[in-house]
């Protein structure tokens, strides 16, 4: 089998425009979830999120390009463009035909569906733009990123919900390791922050008011975010011939269903994720040192979470450390997981854990190392990222610093 | 149709009973309703009412709305109705 490294990364989220602004926010503890701005607020019983503020789609792109782009597919071409700068990478010939993307998202194009919706229903119109179909489906961004980069290989869009971009970027990482592809893009995003997509998740009274504070016992519910974050996952004999830079090497990866649950997670389920990362990469649970969370700061997630964590390390679950940067940024749904394995490469590289914010009271049921409140030094060569959605699907990926 | 009748007739519905099964020192654990069937409850009420319910699932304990039995949801509701006339 092939080894997979990754060789670029890039992002947008509510925390910074860029990998650069968002670790130093993520270094520094800082929060970027805010009061939202957006039409109807005032229906809203939720009214803050990890939003993107002050973003104008026509400082970038001309009209054509955003008759075509929804908010989400700007968001993967953002990061996408970042991830493939870094890599050095230009997709020409047979590395094109050997390339592709798999992206993760949950919504799409859900904002074009929500301001289409009112122009026939609460307007009253009878024709809409005739692009709607093209700019809302989910692999719309997905088939952007590859159109505007020339990535002519296998091309797709994962959706499971929550656990979207970590499912998304396991199959890259499979798909470079057995040989169908010498690079893929891959990662997730997610713009769901707009009204329907809130009032959606309102009716499931598992937001919080205020703020998103994961494993603190005082945690009152989730916190929605957006954006996106983009990979290049490499093959590592590629990327050691021209000599690129490898920030860290992707050495595991896991799915498991519940079978349970359409929403409350399952210890065990969860649980068998983990181990079977771990089991994949030929991992022992004390070369663990860094778990990035699911960690929404529900009552439901953050002690089933805490709870198979426990199961799988036994006493080495005190000596590892594990935070949710869901605290800083929001829930990105099907884009979180990308944007939290910028916090895994994180740890590997500059050897800084990113903190759980917001953290205020022991939870004894969460009663685990969660970096609260302020980042830390550590050195760690081993980190798992954990993805558990909706549905009960279950995705982690165990990553290795290169050395 | 009382508050009451009204509570009573979700609840069953929920808990797949007749109404007359459902009595006021149940509570909704003992009729066998779940946390989703408490939260498809919460908006049955809120829409038969038209009332907003102060309710958030990751703590329903901790919420300003007692659900520890069919009464105090009846009353709970009454309550509501009053205050958001």
């Amino acid at each position: 089998m092939r080894r997979v490294v990754i060789t670029g990364a890039g992002t947008i989220n509510a925390l910074g425009r860029d990998v650069a602004t968002t670790l130093e926010a993520m270094r520094e503890g800082r929060c970027g979830i805010s009061d939202l701005k957006m039409r109807d607020l005032e229906r809203l019983a939720i009214r803050i999120g990890g939003q993107v503020h002050d973003y104008v789609p026509e400082d970038r792109w001309n009209r054509q390009q955003i008759a075509l782009y929804d908010r989400f597919t700007q968001f993967a071409l953002i990061a996408a463009e970042e991830a493939i700068q870094q890599s050095g990478l230009s997709f020409t010939g047979k590395l094109a035909a050997r390339s592709g993307v798999v992206l993760g998202t949950a919504g799409g194009g859900l904002s074009t569906s929500d301001e289409n919706y009112r122009t026939v229903y609460e307007e009253g119109k009878n024709r809409v733009h005739p692009f709607i179909v093209p700019k809302l489906m989910n692999n719309a961004a997905a088939s952007h990123v590859s159109m505007e980069h020339n990535l002519k290989g296998p091309t797709f869009t994962v959706a499971t919900a929550c656990a979207s971009s970590n499912h998304a970027m396991g199959q890259a990482f499979h798909m470079i390791r057995s040989g169908m592809s010498d690079v893929m893009l891959t990662g997730g995003s997610e713009a769901m922050l707009c009204f329907g997509g809130l009032k959606a998740w309102e009716g499931l009274r598992v937001m919080s008011k205020d703020a998103c504070r994961p494993f603190s016992l005082n945690r009152n519910g989730m916190v929605q975010g957006e954006g996106a974050a983009m990979f290049v996952f490499e093959d590592y004999d590629h990327a050691k011939a021209r000599g690129a830079e490898i920030l860290a090497e992707v050495i595991g990866f896991a799915m498991t269903s519940d079978a349970a649950d359409i929403v409350m997670p399952s210890k065990q389920g969860a649980a068998r994720a983990i181990q079977g990362a771990m089991t994949d990469a030929q991992l022992n649970s004390d070369d663990v040192g860094y778990i990035n969370a699911h960690g929404t700061g529900t009552a439901a997630n953050d002690k089933t979470e805490c709870a198979a964590v426990a199961d799988v390390f036994g006493h080495h679950a005190d000596d590892l450390m594990i935070s949710s940067t869901k605290s800083m940024h929001g829930h990105l749904i099907g884009g979180t997981g990308a944007v939290e394995l910028l916090a895994c490469i994180m740890a590997l590289r500059d050897g800084v854990i990113a903190p759980t914010i917001g953290y205020e009271e022991p939870d004894p049921e969460c009663a685990l190392d969660v970096v609260p409140n302020e980042a830390r030094d550590a050195k760690v060569d081993v980190v798992l990222s954990n993805a558990f959605a909706f549905g009960g699907l279950n995705a982690v990926l165990a990553l290795r610093k290169f050395a | 149709m009382t508050v009451r009748d009204k509570v009573i007739a979700i609840i069953a519905e929920q808990a797949v009973l007749e109404p007359s099964d459902v009595t006021g020192d149940s509570s909704l654990e003992d009729l066998g309703i779940d946390s989703m069937g408490l939260v498809e409850s919460i908006f049955a009420i809120e829409e038969a009412f038209d009332i907003s319910v102060p309710f958030n699932a990751n703590d329903p304990s901790e919420s300003d709305f007692d659900i520890s039995s069919v009464d105090a949801i009846v009353a709970a509701v009454e309550k509501l109705k009053a205050e958001q006339a």
